[in-house]
């Protein structure tokens, strides 16, 4: 070819500036998202090393001994789950049945418009206004008093529009024409939902169930003035040391009394306990991510 | 109902199907309705419920709602004077909230554009994963982490006499909300259609002029949205501020300052006021504040998103 | 048909799934139902912070006693303690301040029964500096000065100390959150019912009171005298200038002469009755106040102390 036509596509200091900016560009974002993850591993690597003098399957089931300066933490460890399990017993079906109503029911009116709204907005909520109401509305309005079903129900409304949301996007993300499809061999709404919908969307609603898993266990503030306690002794190796009345110890509550009120505890103890309460949150997680990337990658459309 | 109207062919159907089948789904039918609607019933709930609690302290002689909202004079226990003014209160959640959004939003937005524009399909995947698990962490691990770790790092390094203060704060909500500000934002950017993209690779802009001359102009307002959210929960955040921050109630005039945020006052004193008390009204009146303040701010951030859908 | 077997299988999956939850509900439900009746006692316990840690150690001591009475214990604070105990939602209230009149009043409005105090032991409130802090005796005035409202006192110069290695010479003031019993009683017995100063940082727990000051050492603060560590040093307290400086210790404590004490007080709901009473007798013997020692509070002298049995 002739020279000028190449000199077309050779480098001109215009380009090679911007190519340059380009670079740099990239190296920034990309130094900033390391800078993003950079914490987490820093976080999770100091918190392990000083963790470590108290770390061992015994510290988890262990009973908190010698006023909380020693011992473990199965007290809490099963408050925590009885709190989760018994707010997601609550906000799981209404949560899924609401995405339901949102996605396969709903036109869009006014009402919708609200209810959208609300589920914004609820998401928004403070944990501590959840708080106030949770102590207004179940422990004095229902009288239930300070106990573990007031701290539940408490987590559930909590835990419910993230609930909603996710469903809402797993149901959203079966295509349209299944539904049709169903609809056309003369099934109801409901039983195209029920055998068509649901099924299909199934992985992505429990993941998003899960997820909530670690949110619920991860909160303080609603459950510290409506049903956790600084301490209740229980005996070793009790599974159920909790009745639905009671008040319960739970992790996220022990970290919080552990580092601000008993004094002299071993330097070892509240950053083991910090390890649990994370590692089963990341574990709880990182299950429901693994669990969605499987799922994701066998669907087929 | 509209299932009617789906399946042109009623009487096959009826015929086919028991009584109670029907009748059964129809039973779940107002279930799933009424599910719908219970959104809106906790909504109003919650503020029924804090706001019954709050109500009869506005009407009390002792207490004025300019007091409360202008003053900085905290002495919910006084014996000789109670004075509920929470300005003190309200600066502090506003300090921190501010400095944490000074950090948050460059490197949300910045890790955003990565996860969104440069890297390749992997590493998307992988930081994807990496942010919903630093949005996992608990709030009170955060607080943890500010108590022991962050404020011996910030009285080594800045020579502050108490290592509990504004910078710590701001920094330990700076990194719980960067994931809400990156999650969001990456949704933003990848709202914006491909055609854009696609017209200014044309044109022969390299990445970064596309993003700073067309991507980011187009996904303004859901960047604008994210960035609220990450407000909204900064503002909202207990625990980790109720550890980090020193609870201090003064207006701070420096980074190395303690202050003591809305949240953190009430989960400090509700314990302790007496029920039915003025204090305690009046902390769940800082609570129907805070429940206005997000509500507001989630608000405009669901417009600013619906904004980018009707586009 | 391929869909429909698919969409049959995860079916499946989703029944389990709801199985699973439905059967985890139920276990968690139908349990207590049963434990209840097992049990005979569940002691609801709550209030004072400072109290808190002596009462989980009796809680956890009662347990080896006598394994099916269930003592809960929580803190928050002395005012939430008596507000649980006059709404009748527990069995005893741990306080480190006495009862208002009119809390007292409302309890009987409320339940009928007039609450009953129970001292159960003693508490010094030190006054706490940093260990590298060389002031070593302090007068109520000058504490006055520090935290009340007008107080002249702000600076170490101020109290004739300069701190070692420290660039600033402002008094940090470490003080508890409103209407926690500590912070009320150094109000009604040092600051003479003055309010405290704004700015102080208020702690939530004794602990992170000395925490804080342990790690600050222009700091100055005040707590249980159980709470002492190695990082911390407790100031002789002296009532005026012209008297002497004591120290917090159990001897000077029970002889009065340590000026600001006060007892660790347990409110029930009229004479205590049953289990409650078993347990309240029980701190009151020597291995309850054993547990007293141990917490760095001070213990009843022996003449006050219930015989096991009695």
């Amino acid at each position: 070819m002739t020279p000028p036509d190449a000199n077309v596509f050779s480098e001109t200091p215009l380009v090679r500036r911007k190519r340059r900016e380009e670079a740099l560009a990239k190296w920034i974002f990309c130094a900033m998202s390391a800078l993003m993850i950079l914490p987490l591993v820093l976080i999770i690597g100091y918190l392990f090393e000083r963790a470590w003098p108290s770390l061992s399957l015994g510290f988890l089931l262990e009973v908190p001994t010698r006023g909380m300066r020693a011992g473990g933490v199965w007290p809490a460890f099963v408050g925590t789950i009885y709190l989760v399990f018994l707010s997601l017993a609550v906000s799981a079906p209404i949560g899924i049945l609401a995405a339901v109503y949102l996605n396969e029911y709903a036109r869009d009116n006014w009402l919708n418009r609200l209810i959208n709204l609300a589920v914004i907005n609820l998401a928004g909520v403070p944990s501590i206004v959840h708080a106030l109401f949770g102590l207004g509305a179940f422990v004095y309005a229902a009288r239930f008093g300070y106990s573990i079903i007031s701290a539940s129900l408490t987590l559930a409304i909590m835990t419910l529009p993230v609930i909603i949301a996710s469903t809402r996007e797993a149901l959203a993300s079966v295509p349209r024409s299944f539904r049709e499809a169903c609809w056309n061999v003369g099934a109801t709404r409901w039983q195209t939902i029920r055998s068509v919908v649901l099924p299909n969307a199934i992985s992505g609603i429990l993941t998003g169930v899960i997820l909530q898993v670690s949110r619920a266990a991860g909160e303080t503030a609603p459950i510290m003035f409506t049903g956790a306690v600084f301490f209740k002794a229980v005996q070793k190796g009790d599974l159920f040391p909790y009745s639905l009345h009671d008040q319960c110890m739970a992790l996220s509550m022990h970290l919080y009394t552990l580092s601000t009120q008993v004094p002299d505890v071993q330097e070892s103890i509240p950053f083991a306990t910090a390890v649990v309460l994370l590692g089963s949150v990341l574990l709880v997680n990182a299950a429901a991510i693994a669990l969605r990337v499987y799922l994701r990658s066998r669907k087929k459309w | 109902m509209e299932s009617n109207s789906t399946s042109p062919n009623l009487a096959v159907r009826k015929a086919a199907r028991p009584g109670w089948a029907l009748a059964g789904e129809r039973t779940l039918e107002i279930l799933i309705h009424l599910c719908g609607i219970s959104a809106i019933l906790f909504v109003l709930g919650i503020f029924f419920f804090v706001f019954k609690e709050a109500f009869p302290v506005l009407g009390h002689e002792k207490f004025s709602l300019s007091q409360f909202l202008f003053s900085q004079e905290w002495y919910p226990t006084s014996e000789v004077n109670k004075r509920y003014g929470v300005l003190a209160m309200i600066a502090g959640t506003f300090s921190v909230t501010a400095l944490a959004m000074v950090l948050a939003v460059p490197f949300g937005i910045g890790g955003a554009i990565y996860i969104s524009e440069f890297c390749g399909a992997k590493t998307k995947e992988t930081l994807k994963i990496v942010v919903e698990l630093l949005a996992a962490i608990p709030s009170v691990v955060w607080g943890f982490i500010g108590l022991t770790v962050m404020s011996r790092l910030i009285v080594k390094y800045t020579g502050a006499p108490v290592g509990v203060n504004v910078l710590n704060g701001g920094i330990i909500l700076a990194l719980m909300s960067v994931p809400i500000i990156v999650s969001i934002g990456e949704d933003a950017l990848k709202a914006v259609p491909d055609s854009f993209r696609e017209a200014g690779i044309a044109l022969g802009a390299t990445r970064w002029q596309l993003i700073w001359r067309v991507l980011l102009p187009a996904a303004k307002n859901g960047l604008l949205a994210a960035v609220l959210l990450g407000v909204a929960r900064a503002v909202g955040e207990t625990m980790a501020v109720l550890m980090a921050t020193g609870h201090a109630v003064h207006i701070p005039h420096s980074l190395l300052d303690s202050v003591r945020t809305l949240t953190a006052n009430i989960a400090a004193e509700l314990g302790e006021a007496p029920v039915g008390s003025d204090h305690y009204r009046v902390l769940f009146l800082t609570g129907v504040l805070l429940f206005l303040i997000t509500f507001v701010v989630n608000l405009a951030a669901d417009f600013m998103v619906r904004g980018i859908r009707k586009k | 048909m391929k869909l429909t077997m698919q969409a049959t299988k995860q079916g499946n999956l989703l029944l389990t799934g709801l199985a699973t939850l439905i059967a985890g509900l139920l276990l968690t439900a139908c349990k207590p139902g049963g434990g209840q009746a097992g049990r005979t006692a569940i002691i609801q316990n709550k209030g004072s912070d400072t109290m808190v840690n002596v009462a989980q150690a009796w809680a956890e001591e009662y347990k080896k006693v006598k394994p099916e009475v269930d003592v809960e214990v929580s803190g928050g604070g002395t005012g939430v303690g008596i507000a649980a105990l006059i709404k009748g939602t527990i069995d005893i209230a741990n306080a480190s301040r006495d009862m208002k009149p009119e809390e007292i009043e409302q309890a009987k409005r409320n339940t009928g029964k007039e609450p009953k105090l129970t001292v159960a032991g003693y508490d010094a409130l030190a006054i706490y500096v940093h260990k590298d802090n060389p002031l070593n005796e302090i007068t109520l005035e000058q504490i006055a000065q520090i935290y009340a409202e007008g107080g002249t006192i702000t600076k170490w110069s101020d109290l004739g100390v300069t701190i070692p290695g420290a660039a600033n010479d402002t008094i940090v003031r470490v003080s508890r959150q409103s209407s926690s019993g500590t912070y009320e009683f150094l109000r009604e017995h040092v600051l003479n019912k003055k309010d405290f100063k704004l700015g102080s940082r208020d702690m939530n727990g004794s602990k992170e009171v000395v925490e804080l000051v342990g790690s600050t050492p222009t700091a100055i603060g005040y707590s249980g005298m159980g709470y002492a560590t190695p990082a911390v040093k407790m100031l002789k307290v002296k009532k005026s200038a012209q008297e002497p400086a004591y120290e917090p210790t159990i001897a000077n404590t029970l002889a009065k002469t340590y000026p600001i004490a006060r007892a660790l007080e347990l409110y029930t709901l009229g004479e205590p009755e049953g289990a409650v009473k078993d347990y309240i007798n029980w701190i009151l013997s020597d291995a309850g106040q054993k547990v007293v020692e141990q917490a760095g509070f001070v213990p009843l002298p022996p003449e006050r102390r219930t015989r096991p049995g009695s």
